[in-house]
């Protein structure tokens, strides 16, 4: 406990299920960002699943025992930080009331709640962490999920954060609109659900951004493969992902002002972020 | 009108391919929640009139049974009566034995979802009684023969051009112009006055009932309501027991909150309170009250977890921001009540059974609740909602054992790692060959208008553990 490190705060990623799967670039970009804000970051391999597929698809009882997992797993850190305003909402939104009846847990539940933040908003509002400002990016186009959004209040932590890393936001017009990705919703009723990613995608090329921003990879895969067959040319990113682009740019131009003392470091981070990756598609 | 909500699916296939309906829906979706906010933008005491309304209501249905006694008592001191209906077809009974009793045949209406739940006119006319409504919405839809597409716009889904054919079509008046509004309006109110003249009884809504004085408080915008119930010598009352507030002050809140969140009107152009009937001195006024009071499920709603789906006013706030409501209409959900509220009650008050998929016409988005001015946690019913058709039986298998398998297998961190391996290396496959993916069970409606995205190289957990391993402790990348 007396050494530099410990006392840096100790920040568990939740990774989440959709992030794990599709596109663990995001958890690295998280994992990134947390430590240049100064976090000890930690990945406890006893995480799974949040319970939300359950939980919202007609198995609210399922759930119980993933959110307890949840809880056992993430209890003895100072920060459990996901990169999801979806599965944060669910432990800070609905854990307390999921294991209402339950006193012991639910009081459990609540202390997780209260240490549990979304990525943009833990850098923001919990620990102030400011990007160094890079310039010259294009311009992207941030859309509302809407878990993060109502639940978790995020809106304006991941902008704060795009501004000050030098990259331009360009609003799009029903910003707080669901874009149809809403959980099984998507594999339901899809004609319902991708009529509603037209009206965003419509949107968010009028922004006039080549590039839409989200905090939530759900929101982003929908989107972006709803574009994919219709013809949309535009790119979807997780805000992390950006984030640490430019982070990486400041740092190699810092190399060159500054010496070659962040140099290893900002090279190795552009390694795992910005090089070429055979087995990456566009999302 | 005729039950479709077990074919919602069909019914939002033809809605999103009307080519007529997008704009309307479009229009609905942003003009009301505009006007609704700038209403609200002029209100800084808005959110505590809320917390208001909500406890007044809560406080309401904790009591119902003393405050339903207490509010029968006001009205009879007034010299009305009232009557109790258990389902839709008892209180279609009551009203016909009241308009048998008063020899009234021919009726005139104000608008009424109460009316709608129990398919008034349909009994009335089988009944042999002529019935006409006459909100210039219902109105039109009654011409029409359609059934309302909004709770608080029947007619929203009609455009100008439709409304002036249907008119050309029902009114034998020769050769006209109806290229604008006013100009349909004025036919319309042609059409009407000597019907508010010749009715034998008016039937109307209530948008509360006060118990303190037994009075029914009604707002319309068109003052038909105020035609409806002074004119004709019977007026009957239909409503929900849910209705209810203690005060002339409660209701003026209610009001104050249900104006706003409706039409974004700081108040309704016409707001009336009904007192009884006639008095001995009074010149006008009917010389029989009645008030219907029905039950369809509520109590059950009450004794059970949907006890806050109560507190609705039928704004239709939640409708205007609901996004699958902006994409699919009214109609497709099938019966009275379209969008999150409709949601809710349509299965509550007509089975679950019935109305399959309208639990699931929902991406939890929130909007609704954020927008409810009865703060109805609307998500949440719809989630319980959903629960309820899995533990019955209603929701396909291959979704519960879906769902089921999954949860039960994440229970395991170690088989919540391996399934995720396993779901990564099957995704990246199932990414090459859409054919295939058409045939999977749950995935198949992904790939319904959209591409399978390619997952990376490997999940993040099994990176991370091989470099945790490689490194022995190292946290970087």
């Amino acid at each position: 406990m007396n050494t530099a490190a410990s006392q840096r705060p100790r920040v568990a990623l939740f990774v989440s299920c959709l992030v794990n799967v599709f596109r663990p670039s995001v958890a690295e970009a998280a994992v990134m960002l947390l430590e240049r804000a100064g976090c000890e970051v930690e990945v406890p391999l006893e995480q799974s699943c949040c319970g939300q597929p359950g939980y919202n698809a007609g198995a609210i009882a399922a759930a119980r025992p993933l959110a307890q997992n949840l809880i056992r797993c993430f209890e003895g850190y100072d920060y459990v930080v996901a990169p999801t305003g979806s599965c944060a909402g669910m432990i800070k939104a609905h854990y307390p009331r999921l294991l209402a009846d339950m006193p012991a847990w639910r009081e459990r539940a609540q202390a997780l709640a209260a240490r549990t933040h979304e990525l943009t908003h833990f850098l923001h509002s919990v620990i102030a962490y400011a990007p160094s400002t890079v310039t010259g990016v294009a311009p992207v186009s941030y859309h509302d999920s809407c878990a993060g959004l109502r639940e978790l209040g995020i809106r304006t932590q991941p902008r704060a954060l795009l501004s000050q890393a030098g990259v331009p936001v360009s609003e799009m017009q029903g910003t707080e609109v669901c874009c149809g990705f809403g959980g099984a919703f998507c594999a339901k009723l899809p004609e319902i659900s991708t009529a509603m990613a037209d009206e965003k995608l419509a949107h968010a090329v009028a922004s006039g951004a080549g590039t839409v921003a989200g905090g939530d990879l759900g929101c982003l895969l929908h989107l972006a493969g709803r574009a994919a067959v219709t013809g949309v040319p535009l790119e979807f990113r997780h805000v992390a992902e950006i984030l640490a682009d430019a982070v990486v740019a400041g740092m190699a131009r810092s190399h060159d002002e500054v010496g070659a003392g962040v140099a290893g470091m900002a090279r190795s981070c552009a390694i795992a972020l910005q090089a070429p990756r055979p087995d990456r598609e566009p999302l | 009108m005729q039950h479709t909500s077990e074919h919602f699916l069909q019914n939002s296939r033809i809605a999103l391919t009307d080519a007529q309906l997008k704009p309307v829906l479009g229009a609905v979706s942003t003009f009301l929640p505009a006007l609704r906010q700038a209403a609200i933008d002029q209100t800084p005491e808005f959110e505590s009139l809320r917390d208001y309304a909500v406890a007044m209501k809560d406080h309401v249905l904790d009591h119902l049974e003393t405050y339903l006694t207490d509010f029968e008592r006001a009205v009879q001191t007034r010299g009305g009566a009232v009557h109790h209906a258990a389902g839709p077809d008892d209180l279609n009974r009551i009203v016909l034995a009241l308009c048998a009793q008063a020899g009234a045949r021919k009726v005139i209406k104000g608008k009424s979802m109460v009316g709608e739940e129990t398919n008034l006119n349909d009994a009335l006319q089988g009944a042999g009684i002529e019935v006409l409504e006459t909100d210039l919405g219902e109105y039109i839809i009654q011409q029409a023969g359609e059934p309302p597409s909004h709770i608080i716009g029947p007619a929203l889904h009609k455009s100008k051009a439709q409304v002036a054919e249907l008119f050309r079509q029902k009114h034998d008046l020769g050769e006209r112009d109806l290229g604008d509004v006013p100009q349909m309006v004025r036919e319309a109110r042609h059409m009407l006055r000597q019907r508010f003249l010749e009715a034998d009884a008016g039937i109307t809504g209530a948008n509360a009932l006060v118990v303190e004085n037994g009075a029914i408080m009604l707002v319309t915008n068109e003052g038909n309501g105020d035609l409806c119930s002074t004119l004709p010598r019977l007026h009957i009352v239909i409503a929900g027991i849910e209705k209810l507030v203690p005060t002339m002050e409660d209701a003026s809140a209610l009001h104050r909150v249900l104006c706003r969140s409706a039409t974004g009107q700081i108040t309704s152009a016409y707001t009336t309170f009904y007192n009884g009937p006639r008095r001995g001195e009074e010149p006008d006024g009917p010389t029989a009250f009645h008030v219907i009071l029905l039950d369809n499920g509520r109590r059950a709603m009450r004794a059970g977890k949907y006890r806050s789906m109560l507190r609705c006013i039928r704004c239709g706030a939640c409708l205007n921001h609901c996004p699958v409501y902006r994409h699919v209409g009214g109609h497709a959900y099938g019966w009275v009540y379209p969008g999150p509220m409709g949601s809710v009650l349509t299965p509550l008050m007509t089975g679950l059974e019935g109305a399959p998929e309208l639990p699931n016409a929902c991406t939890s988005c929130g909007r609704c609740e954020e927008t409810c001015p009865m703060r109805i946690p609307l998500p949440e019913h719809l989630r319980q909602l959903r629960d309820d058709a899995a533990t019955a039986g209603i929701t396909p298998r291959e979704w519960r054992w879906g769902i089921g398998a999954a949860m039960a297998a994440f229970r395991s961190p170690w088989l919540y790692r391996l399934s995720s391996g396993i779901a990564r290396s099957a995704l990246a496959f199932l990414g090459k060959h859409p054919d295939l993916t058409r045939r999977v069970p749950l995935l198949r409606g992904w790939v319904e208008g959209r591409s399978l995205p390619a997952p990376e190289a490997d999940t993040f957990m099994s990176r991370w553990q091989r470099r945790q391993q490689g490194k022995s402790g190292a946290h970087r990348l």
